[in-house]
């Protein structure tokens, strides 16, 4: 059992965590203790310096704009305003809160007010549907469309759509990558001629890639009813982030170790059979690291490319939340900005995972 | 009509000024049923030689023929054991012996092919590491797979470039007699490259010197009329073994005397110069 969770714990990734699982389970209290120490309290406690740096930073930030204000209000309107405004930053009211970095606690809030908005929102799209599931029965009985729901998304329905789209993006571009980079990596006439796209569309900014894709999306799907700014917002993301891939998986291909393809020749295997059976799963290792890169590529420029293509998720989110100005938009971008980071490593892990699972390891 | 001949084959790499001719007019012939040895130091042309006789590279001039035809390329009739075992890390033992006599036997019921591949894992004694793959096995175990897929590939020719140039000397003297076990099973032709005359003339009825390459070419041969099986122990006090060893071992010597000899020394030439005086 014991072995077992160190196992899985250290396949993930947290293999950190192991001289805790040891001290939980009695084993050598000792050493264990110390190495726990190390590989989590000090780490814990950088935490804690993060925060602490944090909150002071915005305590800081916060008194300067409150007494930029303050020194404001004095001149545009006398002493007395002045006051009454001094008092109510001193009281913590929203309404004159200085609009400065957040503070910790107040991310914290900002969280817990959008995982309620969540919950009352998905509740009000059950009840929706609930009350329209017999009148959509008959519809589509009758060959009508369904009336659907068409509140306001809640942040972890923007969180889904987001995922939505990176995966969409991902699948793209391995669909594009890796075949690609098969081929380029077997020929090296093809990989010097085609040298240059690589090049030159490599560093070439998602924003770009955005405009480019839009205007030739916005002509081809001009009469089909699809939800154009997802479409154009995928496919962005799918070319911005697919070199890592098509780079890593030439590479990976044209460099196969001679001793096996001296042991693809000795076999005589055919062409299709070393591909398969000797190219392929020699160039793996470097064909995963590609796609681990892609996907955190892919990760980042999504939120851009969502802020800019007015596509709903994440990015949409942090863009609308710093529009609207509200008192805590500042919060729930900093929520926003701790969600992206977390899930963005958690992708990156799964990939991590799935190339331990499936790639050989010298 | 040989069974395997080499007529004034001659290799080199490199162009223009950097050409280094590896092998030049090497005359080999090898009778059906026959284990040649040929030993020389390293870098000198071994593995060129027997690349080539593999079909994987070829000649720059001259002929291989193998049962009085040029070869072309690699054939599943010639089978060889590379020195660095070249296993396939992503697949395990079971698998890397198996996929060679899949390709080799494609006719083969799957049966048959695990009766087979079980066999010959098991001849070299590794049938309990059969599903280990080779980075959790040591160096002597992963020559023993190589060995295992290319016999397992029953060729009529078998080459071994070097194959136990690696291994510690305990591994190596029991490999050895395992792959003459194996071989003795159906005796077929066999050609032995390496660099231990010891382990030639212990395996091999016919030990060729290789002269050292640059333009390396083949000394005379040496007949091993040692009774099989040989027996290692009592090979040291046998005066025939004695005799041959030391007078293969006499030659590269020689050779290699000569090869030093040969080198031109190049002399430097020192400026003139002569020390500022201060008075």
């Amino acid at each position: 059992m014991k072995t077992m969770t160190i196992k899985t714990v250290k396949f993930i990734g947290l293999g950190y965590l192991e001289p805790l699982i040891r001290l939980i389970a009695g084993e050598e209290v000792k050493k264990n203790a110390k190495e726990a120490f190390k590989k989590i309290m000090i780490p814990l406690l950088s935490v804690f310096f993060f925060i602490l740096l944090w909150q002071s930073f915005s305590d800081y930030l916060n008194n300067v704009e409150s007494e930029m204000k303050i020194e404001k209000a004095l001149q545009d309107q006398g002493p007395e305003a002045a006051k009454k405004l001094e008092e109510c930053i001193a009281s913590g009211d929203i309404s004159c809160r200085p609009n400065s970095l957040p503070s910790p606690l107040m991310v914290v809030g900002a969280l817990g007010k959008l995982w309620d908005d969540h919950l009352l929102l998905s509740s009000k799209k059950a009840d929706f549907i609930q009350q329209y599931a017999a009148v959509n029965e008959e519809r589509l009985a009758k060959g009508e469309t369904e009336i659907k729901y068409t509140g306001r998304p809640s942040f972890v329905d923007q969180i889904f759509t987001s995922l939505k789209t990176v995966f969409a993006g991902f699948l793209l571009s391995i669909i594009i990558a890796i075949p690609m980079g098969i081929l380029l990596g077997l020929s090296e006439t093809l990989r010097t001629s085609f040298n240059w796209i690589v090049q030159i569309f490599k560093p070439v900014s998602p924003v770009v890639w955005l405009l480019l894709v839009s205007m030739i999306v916005k002509t081809i799907l001009a009469n089909v009813d699809v939800e154009k700014s997802f479409v154009i917002s995928f496919i962005s993301v799918g070319l911005c982030s697919m070199w890592a891939t098509l780079v890593n998986t030439s590479a990976g291909v044209s460099s196969v170790d001679k001793d096996y393809i001296n042991v693809a020749k000795v076999l005589q295997l055919g062409t299709y059979q070393k591909i398969f059976k000797i190219i392929l799963p020699s160039s793996f290792p470097m064909i995963f690291t590609g796609l681990r890169i892609t996907l955190s590529v892919a990760w980042m420029v999504l939120i851009a490319i969502e802020l800019l293509a007015q596509s709903p998720g994440l990015g949409s989110f942090v863009w609308e939340e710093f529009q609207n100005g509200s008192s805590d938009s500042n919060s729930k971008i900093i929520v926003a900005m701790f969600v992206i980071g977390l899930i963005g490593f958690m992708l990156d892990r799964i990939m991590m995972i799935f190339q331990k699972l499936l790639t050989f390891n010298n | 009509m040989a069974y395997l001949e080499l007529k004034n084959v001659c290799k080199s790499y490199g162009e223009g000024k950097n050409k280094t001719e590896v092998l030049r007019n090497i005359n080999l012939k090898i009778e059906e049923g026959e284990f040649v040895a040929i030993v020389g130091f390293t870098g000198s042309g071994k593995t060129t030689l027997i690349n080539l006789i593999a079909g994987l590279i070829e000649p720059d001039s001259g002929q291989v023929l193998f049962k009085g035809k040029p070869i072309q390329g690699t054939s599943h009739e010639r089978g060889i054991i590379f020195q660095n075992y070249s296993l396939l890390p992503w697949l395990t033992v079971y698998d890397n012996v198996a996929m060679a006599v899949k390709t080799v036997f494609p006719n083969w019921k799957p049966k048959e092919v695990e009766e087979h591949v079980n066999s010959f894992i098991a001849k070299v004694n590794l049938s309990h590491a059969a599903h280990k793959k080779p980075k959790e096995l040591s160096g002597g175990m992963r020559q023993r797979v190589a060995v295992a897929r290319t016999l397992a590939m029953k060729p009529e020719l078998i080459l071994m470039d070097e194959p136990l140039g690696a291994l510690d000397a305990l591994t190596r003297g029991n490999l050895q007699e395992e792959i003459l076990n194996i071989w003795s099973e159906d005796k077929r032709t066999a050609l032995l490259i390496t660099n231990d005359v010891d382990e030639g003339v212990f395996m091999a009825d016919k030990v060729i010197p290789l002269r050292p390459g640059p333009k390396a070419t083949l000394g005379p041969e040496f007949d091993i009329k040692i009774d099989r099986p040989r027996d290692k122990t009592a090979l040291n006090h046998n005066d025939n073994f004695k005799k041959l060893r030391n007078s293969i071992i006499e030659y590269l010597m020689e050779i290699g005397a000569e090869r030093t000899a040969g080198q031109e020394v190049s002399a430097y030439e020192l400026p003139d110069l002569v020390p500022l005086q201060f008075s």
